[in-house]
């Protein structure tokens, strides 16, 4: 309504404010009166047996408060943390679900797995107690290697899954797909790996908790995602504290990506001992930590093959893929290569029959899960390296060759062959107009003219699609999954006109604070200023599900949506009332009821005062108050989907990549702020180029250690490695919510990696160059360059 | 980190003294690399002596044919100095290439060869102009100075106090930086002065060293096609994820070549 902080304005962000100056309050600025510190003992072997610890002389060092050990936690009968995704094999049989003790008692399976917490007076005393705990180890060979993880004869990792094997899922039938990979004029295949990521937060992982002993409350202080579910797994699986006696608040998180969603050893150590030592527990990770133990992302290695007609129909598409599950199950890690995966691997195209078959390794090395995208940033490189590489391969232009194969837009509601039914959509304009903002047609002359300055350049395409806005409740049942996929909202008005958002979903970098006052605004005529977002805390927010899978605005935001309209619902029982009217003949319009045809007028604010002294007002009829709540459960998932062009250029001298223009035009549904929505879709393609030319985690493939642990061998984008962004919009309303919108917040990322790929194999090209892998560093693009060379010679 | 005792001395003499004795005291310059050592407890000191505080260590004089550059003096210092910039050139660039602000606006030139990390671009400049290292004992030449991995020709106590650059006729440094720390993974600073010709090679091995024939080539044809067939061998290089031993062979070319175009612009 109010034109500049309605849907569609661009505001800045409300929260910008304390974040620029300072005044955020993260887990770590917590005072806590009488705070001790905890510090994790973390195994430097990946795969050993504990022989023995020795606590006594780090007992009696200065501060040392209290030392537990992954033997207290046995004998305490703490649970182990929990997998919330059961997928079913191919046989119909549930993955295999090997333990996951919250702190390792008798075996160490990665780098970084923990074996003892101190607690002491101060984070140094802290430390150099752990120092002074002996652990004798037997170490064991370890497992690292993933595409060798499932192979006879690879150390066992658990024996709970012999042979390294979670699951040996699959999708679609196999028989039809091979019969028409037998008709087909031309087959494309590929072999690539999906690097592994590590997340990299801003703000690393943090746990304060602090037990009442007078209540026998619990509260825990966590850089969650999602704080509701960490209470329930907390509760119900691990540590039996009843959920109303314990309090979970995320405040201030500083980006996630992810990383944040799942349940992890220190919070629950944490929580768990400061019953024990009576006094709150603080603990915030280093960065080192970070980097060995906060859920990695991707990690898969794949060959597919896709079947085409003579005309470059795709007339079938087979995967196969091995995904590393690292040495435990994180919270939905068997969900991320199975239903968030497999299931998009139609993408953008008609492609009738699709089979996949997924193996999930265990390994050696860090947990792996959810990371921006989540298993559709695995599918899009795929599906498009593979396109592009058959268009290489028939001599067609790239961007025909999609077309060619697109679903058509009169064909939605499109029900893809890998169980996904595609809401809405109009893919040919998408690609049109990135064309136009590209300058697709000036690419050749570019070249030409890179080429007499002794550079490569190429350009590359990628057409994604992703399935967010998760998630239907039942679908999400119906998968295997461990909870509902709804989200709440409440919307509290006090007595003077001011209102609080309350929501279930969590804000942690994304700006739900500015995106959901402008709901508010626009629906009732509030200006921001009297709004307040509420989130992250279980003790005042209703049951909420969090942020992730680009959910918050599709689910939370319409969970808003539909609070306000029973907000304007009551609102209208109130005014008419006021007014001496029909209900039936009352209208709301910007912020005020009105009886139309009639100079009648009540102001929203006037109808919520009324609400709060309730004078005059039909009591008999209606509760005093306004305070509404609203749970929402999605039809579908949102499926936005865009095209990406990257133009690159090389220099064959050093093999160094450099991003020259990057174009990206998404269909993101309605928009809210366009702003906000610009900074996501900017940090997902800088996430996504991080991923194709920079970002590798790496262990060492015999002894497991990870060998990028730090910034000097951990690659992170910087502003100077990309460019400025070209971005355009394409709209078709989600029809099955009631903003009309879709996610952004992971589509950057899910696009990027292939588009990048796909431009530096167009600019190798013509040096005979058929493969490079990810991420194409200087080094493996100068290898790869060589060994064209070296094979030409 | 481990406690420390810590010390600011005003003069190089108290520092001096404040080091001489204990095995376990360290000085400390910019402290860009000592304090994430401390902070990751890979390094435990009795005492810290913190040379920020000695006006004498800091700053940048034009001594004829030299260009002085106290221990002390920043890298960010040295990146915007007129006089570095109009004598040097290439050693105003070197330093606004080293790090980020942050690091430029405290890491040091003392620090950074007393350091000597493999992959630092300061010794690329002292071998590459056959500087002179001058200690509160005596003096060093460029080529003793750099020992090994890590190691100098400093003996314990001995501080840093300036480094003599002479004055180039013709000089470049082309780093190709590690893509992680945007450290040297290559690094080539090549010079024409009155002592002849240098070519000196950082971060590619354990330590910086010099390409003979590169040199020879050059003092007699200072072009960059001079040296275009001249490979050094990729035995003994660094070898690590993000460059082989062979890679950085060849980037030693690449970046040899890059520098002589530059020094000839
Ligand atoms: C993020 C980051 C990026 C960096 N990038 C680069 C880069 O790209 N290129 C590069 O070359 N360097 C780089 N550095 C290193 C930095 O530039 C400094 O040169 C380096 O840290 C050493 O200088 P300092 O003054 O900080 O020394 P300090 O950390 O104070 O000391 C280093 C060592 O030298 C000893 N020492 C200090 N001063 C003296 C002295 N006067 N005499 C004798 N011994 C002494 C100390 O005891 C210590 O052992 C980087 C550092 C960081 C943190």
């Amino acid at each position: 309504m109010t034109a500049a902080t309605g849907i569609g304005a661009r505001v800045l962000r409300t929260e910008d404010k304390r974040f620029l100056t300072g005044t955020g309050r993260y887990v770590d600025d917590l005072p806590l009166a009488r705070a001790t510190y905890a510090h994790f003992v973390r195994s430097p072997h990946a795969h050993a047996k504990i022989k023995s610890i020795d606590t006594s002389a780090a007992r009696a060092m200065p501060g040392v408060v209290a030392i537990f050990t992954g033997k207290d936690i046995a004998d305490a009968k703490v649970g182990g943390l929990i997998c919330g995704w059961v997928v079913k094999d191919k046989h119909g049989q549930p993955h295999k679900a090997p333990p996951h003790p919250v702190m390792a008692a008798d075996t160490v399976r990665y780098v970084g797995d923990t074996v003892a917490m101190v607690v002491a007076n101060s984070h140094d005393e802290a430390k150099d107690a752990a120092e002074a705990i002996k652990v004798d180890y037997d170490a064991k060979p370890a497992n690292v290697d993933l595409a060798k993880a499932l192979d006879k004869g690879a150390p066992e990792v658990h024996p709970e899954a012999p042979g390294n094997l979670i699951y040996d899922w699959e999708i679609g039938v196999k028989a039809d797909v091979d019969a028409a990979f037998a008709k087909a004029a031309h087959v494309t295949k590929i072999d690539i790996v999906n690097n592994r990521l590590i997340p990299n937060a801003m703000e690393p992982r943090a746990a304060a908790a602090e037990y009442d002993k007078g209540t026998g409350n619990y509260t825990l202080w966590s850089t969650s995602q999602n704080p509701h579910v960490l209470r329930l797994i907390l509760s119900a699986f691990v540590l039996g504290i009843p959920e109303h006696k314990l309090r979970v608040i995320a405040p201030d998180v500083g980006g996630g990506f992810g990383s944040k969603i799942f349940c992890y050893n220190e919070e629950t150590m944490v929580t768990w001992a400061a019953s024990r030592v009576g006094r709150p527990i603080k603990w915030t990770a280093e960065r080192s930590e970070s980097f060995q133990t906060d859920a990695h992302g991707r990690d898969h290695v794949t060959h597919a093959e896709l079947a085409l007609d003579k005309d470059g129909k795709f007339l079938a598409l087979k995967v196969e893929t091995i995904a590393n599950m690292g040495a435990y199950l994180s919270t939905f890690s068997t969900a991320v290569p199975t239903y968030l995966y497999a299931t998009l691997l139609a993408g953008q195209y008609t492609t009738p029959l699709i089979y996949a078959n997924v193996k999930a390794a265990l390994t050696n090395t860090a947990p792996v899960d959810a990371y921006r995208g989540a298993g559709r940033p695995e599918a899009t490189y795929v599906i498009e390296s593979i396109v592009s590489k058959a268009a290489k391969e028939l001599k067609m232009d790239p961007a025909d060759l999609r077309r060619k194969n697109f679903i058509p837009s009169t064909a939605f509601p499109y029900q893809t062959p890998v169980a996904l039914q595609y809401d809405s959509g109009n893919y040919p304009p998408i690609i049109d107009e990135a064309i136009k903002i590209a300058d697709y047609k000036g690419f050749e002359a570019r070249r030409a003219e890179a080429k007499s300055r002794g550079k490569l350049r190429g350009i590359g395409f990628s057409s994604y699609i992703e399935a967010c806005g998760l998630a239907p409740s039942q679908v999400i049942g119906q998968l295997g999954g461990g909870v509902g996929q709804w989200e709440s909202a409440q919307l509290k008005f006090n007595p003077t006109g001011n209102i609080q958002i309350l929501t279930g979903a969590h804000s942690h970098g994304q700006g739900h604070e500015t995106t959901f006052a402008q709901l508010i605004s626009d629906k009732l005529g509030v200006p921001m200023d009297q709004i307040e977002v509420v989130h992250g805390d279980t003790a005042t927010t209703p049951f909420g599900m969090g942020s992730y899978g680009s959910r918050s605005l599709a689910v939370g935001g319409s969970a808003i949506m539909k609070a306000a309209d029973k907000i304007i619902a009551k609102g209208k029982k109130i005014a008419a009332h006021l007014m001496e009217a029909s209900v039936a003949d009352v209208v709301f319009e910007n912020g005020t009821f009105k009886v139309a045809g009639t100079d009648k007028a009540v102001p929203l604010g006037q109808a919520v005062f009324a609400a709060y002294v309730p004078h005059n007002y039909p009591l008999a009829e209606i509760e005093p108050g306004m305070d509404e709540n609203a749970f929402y459960d999605p039809a579908n998932f949102v499926y936005p989907a865009g095209t990406q062009i990257c133009e690159v250029e090389i220099d064959p001298e050093t093999g160094v990549v450099e991003v020259v223009n990057h174009t990206a035009v998404d269909d993101f549904g309605n928009i809210i702020n366009p702003m906000i929505v610009e900074g996501q879709v900017h940090g997902g393609i800088v996430q996504g180029v991080g991923q194709a030319l920079l970002e590798n985690a790496v262990y060492d493939k015999e002894t497991g250690q990870l060998i990028s642990g730090s910034y000097m061998d951990y690659t992170m984008p910087r502003a100077d490695d990309v460019p400025s962004f070209k971005l355009g919009y394409k709209v078709t309303p989600c029809p099955h919510n009631p903003l009309g919108v879709k996610g952004c917040g992971e589509a950057g990322a899910i696009a990027a990696p292939a588009a990048v790929m796909n431009a530096v194999h167009d600019a190798l090209a013509p040096l005979g160059v058929s493969h490079v892998p990810m991420p194409a560093t200087p080094l493996n693009v100068w290898q790869a360059i060589h060994g064209a060379r070296a094979a030409a010679e | 980190m481990y406690d420390f005792h810590y010390h600011r001395p005003k003069t190089l003499a108290d520092a001096v003294n404040l080091l001489k004795g204990k095995d376990e005291a360290r000085p400390m310059s910019g402290g860009m690399t000592l304090i994430p050592t401390l902070k990751q407890r890979l390094a435990r000191p009795s005492d810290v002596v913190d040379l920020g505080g000695i006006k004498e260590l800091a700053g940048i004089k034009v001594e004829g044919n030299n260009v002085v550059i106290g221990g002390m003096t920043r890298h960010a210092d040295v990146a915007s100095s007129a006089d570095v910039k109009s004598a040097i050139p290439a050693l105003a660039y070197l330093a606004e290439h080293i790090g980020d602000p942050q690091v430029r606006n405290r890491g040091t030139i003392g620090g950074s060869i007393a350091n000597n990390d493999p992959a630092a671009d300061y010794p690329g400049a002292v071998v590459g102009l056959n500087a002179t290292v001058t200690t509160n004992t005596g003096k060093h030449t460029a080529d003793s100075f750099f020992k090994g991995l890590f190691e100098t020709a400093l003996s314990d106590g001995e501080l840093v106090t300036s480094v003599s650059f002479p004055k180039a006729e013709k000089a470049a440094y082309m780093k190709f930086p590690n893509p992680a720390s945007r450290y040297a993974m290559v690094g080539v600073f090549v010079a024409k002065t009155a002592g002849g010709v240098r070519v000196a090679v950082t971060g590619a091995g354990p330590c910086v060293f010099r390409v003979k024939a590169m040199e020879d080539a050059l003092a007699k044809n200072f072009s960059s096609d001079a040296i275009k067939d001249i490979k050094v061998p990729a035995d003994g290089l660094n070898s690590d994820i993000h460059a082989s031993a062979e890679y950085r062979a060849h980037l030693v070319n690449v970046m040899a070549r890059r520098a002589v175009d530059a020094a000839n612009k």
